[in-house]
């Protein structure tokens, strides 16, 4: 096969579908690494965030990256308001009934979607768009700025993670809760701060799933095998390592249909999951085992 | 004719009540018992189905099969292959964290479906096995139901009492030592990760075995009976709402939650079509929240987990010797 052909075809589709598993894990590692626990409705929060562009664009008219910034506020605050009414309750007992909880939520917040939406596959614009040739890349604008928002997103984050106080504060709770409490750091205002960001994560990963392909109720929980992998592949609360994992296991989707039947794609995250579990629990880039 | 149709209902109902029971008792071995979280019943459901199906239909063109073996073959058979899967699923996340094999059955579940889906050859593909053979399947309607009710409900006492006595057995008791804390039972030497593993294949076999019973009640298993996120959940509401770590509790809920369930689309059936849909899914949130609530307002459930020994066989021996000794 020539290579021009394995880039456009296999690789750009992985790194796309990459950058969007990576931002959703890069969510998933903060609240695994600071909370310690698996958000198991995160997917369904990015379709939360997807649909909520959607409703943006249908009532207001605009472009879809002016309704993006509206989903990530939405999705914040929904983030922190289901901490607040349903996890925060949960605190004092054993991290894994916070898992089960989420799952409920997970339920919940498709229903949601359901009852708003409906069932029916919807897209942010109509009509094809045909790929742009760069010497040879064939790649689509929409694709270029995935990529780009999702660097230019985690790198923001990285900043302020490495630069700020209020980062500093989180990745002090992610090292070592009891330390960070006894050097006076506010576990409530972290664990709010953490949701907010977690949120506005999800927003993007559901949005540019949604913008690369389309929007359906069930689109963010097919996502979260992929991003739990991803995840922990790169080593649980390291935020570099989940953009790594994430574009590895984006890669390791679309060239799998090289290998294996189309149909088991989506089994290849799994696979991946299994791998890093058994032969290095920590990921690539040493993070933590719950 | 009233009265015989309420009763066909009321069979209907009590026999999936017997199939869930079976879900949520082999989910409460794993949960309950053990603290291990399986988020795909609903995979290791229709591992057993497929293999019950396939080892007894007799032979057709588009799946894998025509063994015709004998219907508890079948059986074993499903309860074998779920617990194959649940190995080495166990071995790989059993180490860690629960949260780990909560997402890994998650994975499970999904790959079983999509190998269900995809792999025609085996399972039929879309149109799925047909012609599976009922125990009593010749009987008139209403007594083969009944027949069938009767069956089910023996399996559920034997898996029952099976549970109720290895729970009360040592085996048991190490089992929630292990749940309760980790390091305590690490330092008097159990093997935690093998006790772990036998568990969740002990809890992974009898969800097969509810697969099976499905599988031949209804006849025929396409992919469509098996709704991966629904099921388990109901599942687990069944449990948790019962009481987890109780085995009467689980059943308790499998009934309350089955029949509020089934209620509820009685209700919504109702209602014109195009409120109907919603409604379906306002449902589900509903479900949702009564998790929610349950795990806020009352974690224990309706039959909480008795505490304590009284009444295992040691104490009763114990008291004996104290009040012959005086």
């Amino acid at each position: 096969m020539p290579f021009m052909e394995f880039v456009n075809f296999y690789l750009m589709p992985g790194i796309v579908l990459g950058s969007i598993y990576a931002l959703g894990a890069v969510g998933i590692t903060l609240v695994f690494g600071i909370l310690r626990f698996a958000h198991l409705a995160h997917g369904d929060l990015a379709t939360l965030g997807a649909f909520a562009a959607l409703g943006v664009v249908t009532i207001f008219g605009v472009s879809p990256w002016v309704a993006l910034p509206v989903a990530m506020v939405v999705c914040a605050f929904m983030a922190i308001g289901i901490d607040k009414l349903f996890y925060d309750y949960l605190s004092e007992r054993p991290k894994i009934i916070v898992v089960m909880s989420s799952l409920g939520i997970a339920l919940m917040l498709r229903a949601v979607v359901q009852v708003v939406w409906g069932v029916d596959t919807e897209t942010y614009t109509r009509g094809i768009v045909r790929p742009d040739d760069y010497w040879g890349i064939r790649i689509r604008d929409r694709e270029i700025y995935t990529i780009i928002a999702m660097f230019v997103i985690v790198g923001v984050l990285w900043a302020f993670l490495q630069k700020t106080k209020w980062g500093k504060a989180m990745r002090a709770m992610s090292d070592n809760p009891d330390l960070a409490l006894l050097s006076g750091v506010d576990n409530r205002k972290i664990t709010m701060l953490t949701w907010g960001i977690v949120g506005v994560l999800c927003a993007a990963s559901g949005f540019f799933l949604g913008i690369n392909t389309e929007l359906k109720p069930l689109m963010g929980w097919t996502m979260l095998l992929p991003m739990f992998a991803a995840a922990i592949l790169g080593g649980v609360g390291r935020v570099e390592g989940a953009v790594i994992g994430g574009l590895i296991v984006g890669i390791a989707e679309e060239t799998s249909v090289l290998f294996i039947p189309g149909e088991y794609k989506a089994a290849m995250a799994f696979a991946i999951l299994l791998l890093i579990l058994l032969v290095r629990p920590t990921g690539l880039l040493k993070g933590k085992v719950l | 004719m009233e009265l015989i149709g309420l009763l066909n209902y009321a069979v209907f109902m009590a026999i999936f009540i017997g199939i869930y029971s079976l879900l949520a008792l082999g989910l409460n071995i794993q949960w309950g018992f053990s603290g291990l979280f399986n988020a795909g019943i609903a995979g290791f459901f229709a591992v057993g189905a497929y293999s019950s199906a396939l080892l007894t239909a007799p032979e057709s063109a588009v799946h894998l099969g025509g063994y015709q073996l004998p219907v508890v073959v079948g059986w074993i058979g499903a309860m074998v292959a779920a617990g194959a899967i649940a190995w080495p699923i166990g071995k790989v996340c059993l180490r860690f964290r629960s949260d780990y094999l909560a997402i890994a059955t998650i994975g499970v579940a999904e790959i079983i479906r999509l190998v269900v889906k995809s792999e025609g050859w085996m399972t039929g593909g879309a149109r799925g096995v047909n012609k599976i053979p009922r125990p009593f399947g010749d009987l008139s309607y209403l007594y083969s139901q009944l027949a069938y009710l009767a069956l089910v409900f023996a399996i559920v006492l034997v898996v029952y009492w099976a549970i109720e006595r290895q729970i009360s057995a040592p085996w048991g008791r190490m089992m929630r030592g292990i749940r309760d804390n980790e390091d305590a039972a690490t330092a008097m030497g159990k093997d935690i990760k093998a006790r772990r593993l036998e568990a969740f294949i002990f809890g992974a076999a009898v969800m097969g075995l509810g697969g099976a019973l499905f599988a031949h009640f209804n006849r025929s298993i396409t992919p469509e009976a098996i709704d991966p996120m629904i099921a388990t959940f109901l599942i687990w509401i069944m449990l948790i709402l019962g009481g987890s770590g109780n085995n009467r509790g689980a059943l308790l809920g499998v009934a309350v939650v089955w029949i509020i369930w089934s209620a509820s689309e009685f209700v919504t059936d109702q209602l014109p079509t195009e409120y109907a849909i919603k409604a379906k899914y306002m449902r589900v949130f509903i479900i949702g929240l009564l998790l929610q609530l349950v795990l806020r307002f009352r974690p224990e459930g309706i039959l909480p987990e008795p505490q304590g020994t009284a009444g295992s066989p040691e104490v009763k021996t114990f008291q004996k010797q104290e009040s012959a000794a005086k």
